[in-house]
């Protein structure tokens, strides 16, 4: 009798012990399919740590954005885990709203990490953030169209010779478009794209001191081939497409070249989803002899607020997502081609990898070739490629964004666009106090 | 002859109302259709009206990521709860506004009105750190809360103008007879006020069941209803048309269903007073 109650007192006392220590973390993610991969696999790091649950809030991006802003900027407290862009973390980082993410473990290996990834989540020697995932942005292309046209797309292609086969390739009576490219207003819609493009051109958003160059000669010739090329190569109604509709138009065969995320090349290489995917070739995003390219460089990364109350376990989480035990059981559970791209050395040197993956060499070229700290041919006072990393910047890049793609609807000329983002860019950058 | 005229002017009105109700309702048969799509047939081009492959598999697949009932049920306590404590203070209210109205009721009704002009992102921040230091963040009372007042002023408008069309002097014979405030619009008005108050009661909850703007940013994983189980489908990076189709069927079913046995009710509401 004794025995039993020892029994059901040290039952009770275990049970207790684990409801004090269980610790739930919410976990706020965007919806793709990366992180709904990482959510179904959760299970897996619950067995290994029944003392800490997950709660999930999956929305979408801009939906994301938005209230994990509200969030950290108000120290509303409602999440422990943050799914944010490399945007983000600088300014975050810089504003110590984000925890450091130095520790994540002994044997949490920080130094597998991308070195371009890892630069742009680093702000004064301190990691803020961990990359779940990471892309750059590069040119899909026909490779059946391009040889019926007796064309050879080269690794490193440059504009002219893009901007040539896309006017070779186009057959708008067959409804086939040499280039898709964004015109759908945004600064991560269209101005990603053109942002990029104007580093390889010499353009810059910003001077040292700065004041806006929407007024110089690199941002007239980026602009001005833009829309000639739209023109003659393009899909019709091209200023509403963003990622999704080049998307949905390169996988239905309607697409010679597409230049976008490098993480489009598991869509459009999928039978189930794209009718060209065994057609589909990859090269580097094009250049002008400029020494830059015109790719991007994004991350998803998970950081921890400085509000949470739950840290360690928040932190615990972050390791197991972003470790390379984390991409083997991917490829264990799902394959290897489902494996989050663009965050570890190691992937890329991995036979396996790169056999189920034939886009993986171009991936990391593209993302080794781009660099947040120095993304332009003129010294820049931002980080980020396709991005200023200032607070004013999503505001400032969607009203330029939108004024470009009037352009692109033919509402305006190629030089009053120009002015037009000149003039609001100043206004906004002097309102926020950058120029005096 | 007039009797051919006015059959030629039912045909044409018919054909007319039928094409504007299915302009109306194609947004809906369409989402509902492509929800029954793989992902490739829900982009394909041209698009396939009802010959293809017929699948669930779209609904099994949202099912098994998120819980469509705990989402379903929040919205059920926000908008019917926000509903009816709205209804609780605006029927005096209004019953005031109508029968016992002051020199400044006009104004009053074009304040509580104007309050709906402000665009929500403007106060997003101090409700934000009221709901914050009050521990309302990602609760159900919170969001009850919220609506109840962002609905008052249509609530109010709604049962005023219903008010309005009483006579008065019903009101005031019941009161001859002794009948005090309670009995008067309990006994009274109230059983006079069934359909616009009915239709007042059903148009709340759909605007209650449609409110993007403050169930996102207030809930979290607690108090998340139907509007960000969709959010959590929609995706700029990724053609997830299909799902996101399935989620937003699920959403709106039951509203739709609703609005579908009551439309009689809300109907007869809608146009209480409009003909005299």
């Amino acid at each position: 009798m004794r025995s039993a109650l020892s029994l059901t007192g040290a039952a009770v006392a275990a049970l207790l012990g684990t409801s004090v220590h269980a610790e739930t973390i919410s976990i706020a993610t965007v919806n793709n399919g990366d992180m709904i991969r990482m959510q179904k696999l959760a299970g897996h790091f619950t067995a290994a740590h029944p003392d800490i649950t997950l709660n999930w809030v999956t929305l979408e991006e801009n939906v994301l954005r938005q209230r994990v802003t509200t969030d950290i900027a108000t120290k509303g407290g409602q999440y422990d885990v943050m799914t944010i862009g490399t945007y983000e973390v600088p300014i975050w980082g810089a504003k110590k709203w984000l925890l450091s993410l130095d520790k994540l473990g002994p044997t949490y290996d920080a130094d597998d990490l991308l070195p371009s990834i890892r630069s742009g989540l680093t702000i004064d020697g301190t990691l803020y953030a961990a990359p779940f995932y990471g892309e750059s942005s590069m040119v899909m292309y026909r490779k059946d169209l391009f040889e019926k046209a007796g064309l050879t797309m080269p690794e490193a292609p440059s504009w002219s010779f893009i901007a040539d086969a896309a006017r070779k390739i186009t057959d708008k009576s067959k409804e086939i478009y040499g280039i898709c490219l964004r015109g759908k207003a945004g600064w991560g819609e269209n101005m990603a794209f053109l942002s990029a493009m104007a580093n390889s051109y010499g353009a810059r958003w910003f001077d040292m001191g700065w004041k806006p160059q929407f007024n110089t000669d690199p941002w007239k010739q980026t602009i001005t081939t833009y829309l000639g090329l739209m023109k003659d190569a393009g899909p019709p109604g091209a200023s509403s497409n963003g990622f999704n509709e080049n998307l949905a138009l390169f996988q239905t065969g309607k697409c010679g070249m597409w230049i976008d995320a490098t993480v489009a090349a598991s869509f459009v290489t999928n039978p189930a989803e794209s009718k060209v995917a065994d057609k589909v070739g990859f090269a580097l995003a094009p250049d002008n002899g400029l020494g830059k390219r015109s790719n991007w460089l994004w991350a998803w990364t998970l950081a921890v607020p400085a509000g949470s109350k739950k840290a360690e376990a928040a932190k615990t989480f972050i390791a197991w997502a972003t470790s390379k035990e984390y991409i083997a059981l991917v490829a264990k559970e799902e394959g290897w081609a489902n494996v989050p791209p663009g965050t570890r050395s190691s992937l890329y040197a991995n036979p396996q990898y790169q056999q189920a993956a034939p886009f993986a060499q171009m991936t990391l070229k593209s993302i080794q070739a781009a660099d947040p700290k120095h993304p332009t041919v003129e010294e820049v006072p931002y980080t980020g490629v396709q991005y200023a990393a200032i607070p004013e910047f999503q505001g400032i890049g969607t009203a330029v964004g939108q004024v470009f793609s009037a352009a692109l609807a033919g509402q305006m000329t190629a030089e009053q666009a120009l002015q037009s983002a000149q003039a609001l860019t100043t206004r906004e950058m002097t309102k926020a106090g950058y120029i005096k | 002859m007039a009797r051919a005229v006015s059959t030629r002017r039912k045909l044409v009105v018919t054909v007319v109302a039928w094409t504007v109700g299915l302009l109306i309702f194609f947004p809906i048969l369409w989402t509902a259709l492509t929800s029954f799509k793989t992902e490739a047939e829900a982009i394909a081009s041209p698009p396939s009206f009802l010959a293809f492959d017929w699948t669930l598999a779209n609904y099994a697949e949202v099912q098994s990521r998120s819980d469509y009932f705990r989402h379903f049920l929040n919205s059920v306590i926000i908008s019917v709860g926000s509903t009816l404590i709205g209804l609780l203070v605006a029927v005096p209210a209004a019953w005031s506004m109508a029968f016992v109205p002051g020199r400044r009721t006009k104004d009053v009704l074009m304040w509580m009105l104007s309050t709906k002009m402000l665009p929500p992102v403007g106060v997003l921040i101090p409700i934000y750190l009221l709901f914050r230091d009050a521990g309302l963040l990602d609760s159900r009372i919170g969001l009850v809360i919220v609506l109840t007042l962002i609905n008052l002023p249509i609530i109010v408008w709604m049962l005023f103008t219903y008010f309005r069309e009483i006579p008065a002097e019903i009101l005031e014979a019941a009161r001859m007879d002794g009948a005090d405030f309670k009995s008067e619009i309990l006994h009274v008005l109230l059983p006079m006020a069934v359909p616009g108050i009915a239709s007042t009661l059903l148009l709340n909850v759909i605007l209650a069941w449609n409110e993007a703007f403050w169930t996102l940013n207030l809930s979290a994983s607690q108090s998340a209803p139907l509007t960000a189980f969709i959010a959590g489908y929609s995706s700029p990076e990724g053609l997830f048309y299909a799902k996101l189709s399935a989620a937003s069927t699920m959403a709106v079913a039951p509203i739709l269903i609703l609005g579908w046995f009551s439309q009689k009710q809300l109907v007869r509401g809608l146009t209480f007073g409009a003909v005299k």
